[in-house]
């Protein structure tokens, strides 16, 4: 496999983790003060880095059978997540995940917190929350850019992936000083969903000593077919249920782990 | 100290299993027979998972969908 899927498969899933960190560190940035921000967003980034530092190497001195094994069934269950959640917000189970609404959430939780000066940063409200939305959608871009690197034994271009995402939507959104409420967020959601759950069932049967037919051309079936299933769920699904039309918190009546993992 | 390490465990369990146990459950089992159909029964049975995978989806899906989970 050459290193193009690999740097738009984890360039997809990182810009979408990374519109999410945006919104995060616009409302605290935006309604506090942007230094106690970027000081969180920064430790974050040194967290994150440290943890790419360790795990990278060291995951790649794994057997690759052993690492298609435990990698695959990893990124099968993470992302059948990724595309149950895709699923039943296309099918209108699920309010849409909406920027601009979460953004409007964040502002009014960061407007009514009180500013408290704490170990050497002036607004420890503003520091945290930058610190927890990077640090939290930033690790499944490490999850993502370990797994995927590691598998092709080519860390550094699903780095260079994640890099390009990161940039581009740091970039747009100090252009536009606003969340990147315009992006296709559910449609990308739902394709990351496709490629984590293909490549997962790719590399994990691979571990488990399956030969594929065709080897790695047997991607070029799999991805369309979990995007057919998919589709075909998501049609089943429609038929009892009108969709969602505004997503709103009233309306997100399902509990689920998005607020932990941003899913 | 208890509290911390039941929340870290707690959040990496939300991390990877997510919502529903019983995907991962499934696709765990079903590489674990796959593992054995390759290599005791040397079986090349590279179909197991992509059937184990769109299973797991749907029931998932059938659970949430119904108020099971």
């Amino acid at each position: 496999m050459t290193a193009l899927p690999l740097i738009l498969t984890v360039f997809v899933a990182c810009a979408v983790e990374a519109i999410e960190a945006l919104t995060i560190v616009l409302a605290a940035g935006l309604t506090r003060e942007w230094r106690s921000t970027f000081q969180g967003m920064a430790a974050a980034l040194v967290v994150l880095a440290a943890i790419v530092g360790v795990l990278g190497p060291t995951i790649t001195l794994l057997p690759l059978t052993a690492l298609r094994l435990v990698v695959g069934a990893l990124l099968a269950i993470f992302g059948l997540q990724w595309l149950r959640k895709a699923i039943l917000r296309a099918s209108g189970y699920k309010a849409l995940h909406d920027e601009a609404s979460a953004y409007l959430r964040e502002v009014a939780a960061a407007k009514a917190a009180p500013e408290v000066r704490k170990r050497g940063v002036s607004d420890w409200y503003a520091f945290t929350l930058a610190f927890k939305g990077v640090l939290l959608e930033g690790l499944e871009v490490v999850f993502i850019v370990i797994t995927f690197g590691a598998n092709q034994r080519n860390l550094g271009a699903a780095a260079i992936g994640a890099a390009i995402a990161v940039v581009v939507v740091a970039v747009t959104g100090v252009a536009v000083r606003a969340p990147l409420a315009k992006v296709p967020e559910n449609a990308l959601k739902f394709a990351v969903g496709i490629m984590l759950t293909s490549f997962g069932t790719f590399w994990g049967a691979e571990g488990a000593g399956v030969t594929w037919p065709g080897n790695d051309a047997a991607l070029l079936v799999i991805v369309p077919l979990v995007a057919l299933v998919s589709l075909g769920y998501t049609a089943w699904l429609r038929r009892g249920r009108p969709a969602i039309a505004a997503p709103t918190p009233a309306t997100n009546a399902m509990t689920d782990s998005e607020e932990v993992t941003g899913r | 100290m208890m509290r911390a390490l039941k929340s870290f465990g707690a959040f990496w369990y939300d991390f990877v299993i997510g919502d529903d146990w019983h995907v991962a459950a499934l696709v765990v089992a079903a590489l674990a027979v796959t593992a054995l159909l390759t290599h005791v029964a040397r079986v090349n049975a590279w179909w197991l998972l992509p059937l184990a995978v769109f299973a797991a989806l749907a029931w998932s899906l059938r659970r949430a969908t119904s108020g099971k989970n």
